[in-house]
């Protein structure tokens, strides 16, 4: 009797435990590998999701990536992408995105399902409605270090990919929005994001492109992309965003 | 046995979960009147006169209002009701200084009174007596005969108060007809709030639709400034509380963020952090828009406090070398000084008495889980004490007119509220309960 009182009340106790260390993501199985690699090389890992996965024709839809120990990563009708990201696509039909992610461990894909729904009964312009695709495929956004602006490594190379579309289509104008990660004062922030946004502006105009082409907007942490309190999402939310200045 | 040590293991991982990360603070307790004796008061339930229905109702918020006021005073030892005889003396030849003086209560001043609701007029009588010299002449008072409502009643309640604070806080006047400004998000977007200093009548006072913040009252209590955001960026705006909307403010529309407006003591001016140049740096410009001109040069500068004290220096947050630190200045940009070291030092205001209060994370960075606290300094020194500690981030203090109250903005779990202490941090307490509410401002009277 005793004994089994014991069982139950450690059963108890393990399940309790269990609950509480809830808040740690629980280990993911590792990729099995079939050959074993050397103890370096680590098997690329790659994430897609798409938001919403339904929409109406016209409609934006946000994808979003993460991926790791990965040199090329792309998603085919973008092209190559950075390791992390975020882009504003509309899907004109119904679209799978596919991600595939290499590195010297191998490679990953990742795919999202856009479900697009019949096009209002309202044309739009085709032209117009293919610059905006054009813009939004071709102008990356870039991201930020913590409580700092300067123009990282990786996105000084998708700022001159941006140059260069700017360059290719002078009659664009454009607003660079400065985005925060939601730490810190809401007022400093603002003083953040614009300085965020006058960098990437000091970047295109350096490349060639009008400075009357170019507004800058910051929006500090109030117009926050992702909403969850970790690095990732803080990572996802420092960052300068590219909209046509109409 | 073993059953017994499974339990104890479980519980000891159960605490282990639960405590906080804990960081090393120095706890400094200062603060006003400390050594002095504070004066013991009592406040009688006020008698009810008459039988009118609504008498009862509205001596009900009266004595509660009264009570409060005097509590969150800060110059009071108070006499809790528990204490307190249970007599209802409504003049002061109905009191009995004895029950008063004697323990528990020991009272050296009491207030007390009588109310009366009849046919829609409210009439309140109210004395401060000293209980401990019989046969002394009231210290206090007062008569008032207003429209019966249960705002009157708690307005004359907080008028009431603030006599008596006036009376004995050595003549500084009390706070409880002053209101607070702020922003909540409850209408679904960012707008700019008022309620009265107690959080009560909370309500609205711009409907705009998009994001606006940073609310400044200006010293003679007609318009607030603000900053919002529009198609061409941040610009600040101005609604008067005359006219019931915006007016212009030219000088705050130009390109660039346009953020933080201050207002000077004498009300003629306004500063505020506009990037029209580039970089975001410290613009004044008289109350009406115009005479603009930019006052510092090394970028990343923002949130400008006037200090009410002298009128001719500024507080504000520059990250010009990093992290954003308190500096402070001369009005026209020169002797520009550094006031904190390190850490993450933010949101300054200045008190009628020319402390500085501001929001610092003296331990800020990756894998240093300092908190975002309050602090006060005295600028001659640069010696400051911690307010807050070790709840939630604390952020955008500002000052009551009387200099002896903070409110502030906390965040807990990422929902934010307001909350007011005295100076020293003691005496906390929520005002704001339902969505997110930010950024307060103390009005000036």
């Amino acid at each position: 009797m005793k004994l089994r009182i014991a069982l139950l009340t450690a059963a108890l106790a393990l399940v309790a435990l269990t609950a509480v260390s809830g808040c740690n993501k629980k280990p993911k199985p590792l990729p099995s590998a079939e050959t074993a690699p050397g103890p370096t090389v680590f098997v690329p890992t790659a994430q897609l999701t798409a938001t919403p996965t339904v929409i109406s024709a016209g409609d934006q839809v946000q994808l979003s990536w993460k991926t790791t120990n990965a040199a090329t990563i792309s998603i085919d009708g973008i092209g190559d992408v950075p390791s992390v990201g975020v882009k504003t696509m509309t899907p004109a039909a119904s679209t799978t995105y596919h991600l595939v992610a290499r590195g010297d461990g191998g490679s990953a894909d990742a795919s999202a399902r856009v479900t697009v729904n019949e096009p209002p009964a309202i044309e739009t312009p085709s032209t117009q409605m293919s610059q905006e695709d054009e813009f939004k495929a071709r102008m990356q956004d870039i991201f930020f270090d913590y409580d700092n602006y300067d123009i990282r490594t990786d996105a000084q190379s998708t700022l001159a990919k941006d140059a260069d579309y700017l360059l290719q289509h002078t009659e664009v104008k454009v607003v660079i929005g400065g985005y925060c990660d939601e730490r810190g004062s809401d007022e400093y922030n603002l003083v953040l994001g614009q300085n965020r946004a006058e960098a990437a502006k000091t970047a295109l105009v350096t490349a060639g492109v009008a400075a009357d082409r170019i507004r800058v907007i910051s929006y500090g942490k109030e117009k926050p992309f992702c909403t969850e309190s970790n690095d990732e999402c803080w990572q996802l939310n420092r960052r300068d965003g590219f909209a046509i200045d109409r | 046995m073993k059953a017994i040590w499974v339990l104890l293991l479980f519980l000891l991982s159960l605490a282990y979960f639960q405590t906080p990360q804990l960081t090393a603070q120095d706890w400094v307790v200062t603060g006003t009147n400390l050594g002095n004796q504070r004066i013991r008061l009592a406040a009688a339930d006020f008698k009810a006169v008459g039988s009118d229905p609504q008498t009862p109702v509205l001596k009900n918020v009266f004595d509660t209002t009264l009570f409060t006021d005097l509590s969150s005073a800060g110059i009071f030892d108070m006499v809790s009701k528990s204490l307190a005889p249970q007599t209802t003396p409504g003049s002061p030849q109905q009191m009995t200084p004895a029950q008063w003086t004697a323990p528990p209560a020991s009272a050296g001043m009491l207030a007390l009174g009588a109310l009366s609701a009849d046919n829609g007029r409210l009439a309140v009588y109210g004395w401060l007596m000293d209980v401990t010299t019989a046969g002394s002449p009231p210290v206090l008072t007062r008569q008032y005969n207003e429209q019966a409502s249960e705002d009157m009643a708690r307005t004359l309640a907080h008028r009431f108060a603030d006599e008596i604070i006036a009376r004995l806080g050595g003549g500084v006047n009390g706070i409880c007809e002053t209101r607070i400004y702020f922003v909540s998000n409850r209408t679904g977007s960012k707008e700019i709030w008022v309620m009265d200093y107690d959080g009560a009548n909370q309500h609205a006072v711009t409907h705009l639709g998009t994001v606006s913040m940073s609310p400044r009252i200006s010293p003679d209590g007609s318009r607030i400034a603000f900053s919002s955001l529009g198609n061409e960026g941040w610009a600040i705006r101005m609604f008067s509380l005359d006219l019931g909307r915006t007016v212009g403010f030219p000088a705050g529309t130009a390109g660039g963020s346009n953020l933080s407006p201050a207002w000077s003591a004498d009300g003629e001016k306004m500063a505020f952090s506009s990037a029209r140049s580039g970089h975001p740096e410290i613009w004044v410009a008289d109350a009406g828009g115009g005479k603009l001109h930019q006052i510092t040069t090394f970028g990343s500068d923002v949130s400008p406090a006037w200090n009410p004290r002298t009128g001719a220096q500024l507080a504000f947050v520059s990250g010009r070398t990093g992290e954003p630190q308190i500096y402070v200045m001369d009005q026209d940009g020169a002797s520009v000084q550094r006031m904190t070291d390190s850490g993450y030092a933010i949101s300054p205001s200045w008190s009628s008495s020319g402390l500085l209060a501001f929001s610092w994370n003296r331990k800020y960075g990756p894998g240093d889980p300092g908190g975002q606290d309050i602090y006060v300094m005295d600028i001659a020194s640069k010696r400051w004490l911690q307010a807050t500690h070790e709840a939630g981030n604390n952020d955008f203090p500002s000052w009551s007119p009387d200099g002896r109250h903070i409110v502030f903005q906390r965040e807990i779990n990422h929902r934010t509220q307001i909350w007011t202490m005295l100076g020293d941090g003691t005496e906390q307490h929520q005002l704001t309960f339902s969505g997110d509410n930010s950024m307060p401002n103390w009005s000036w009277k």
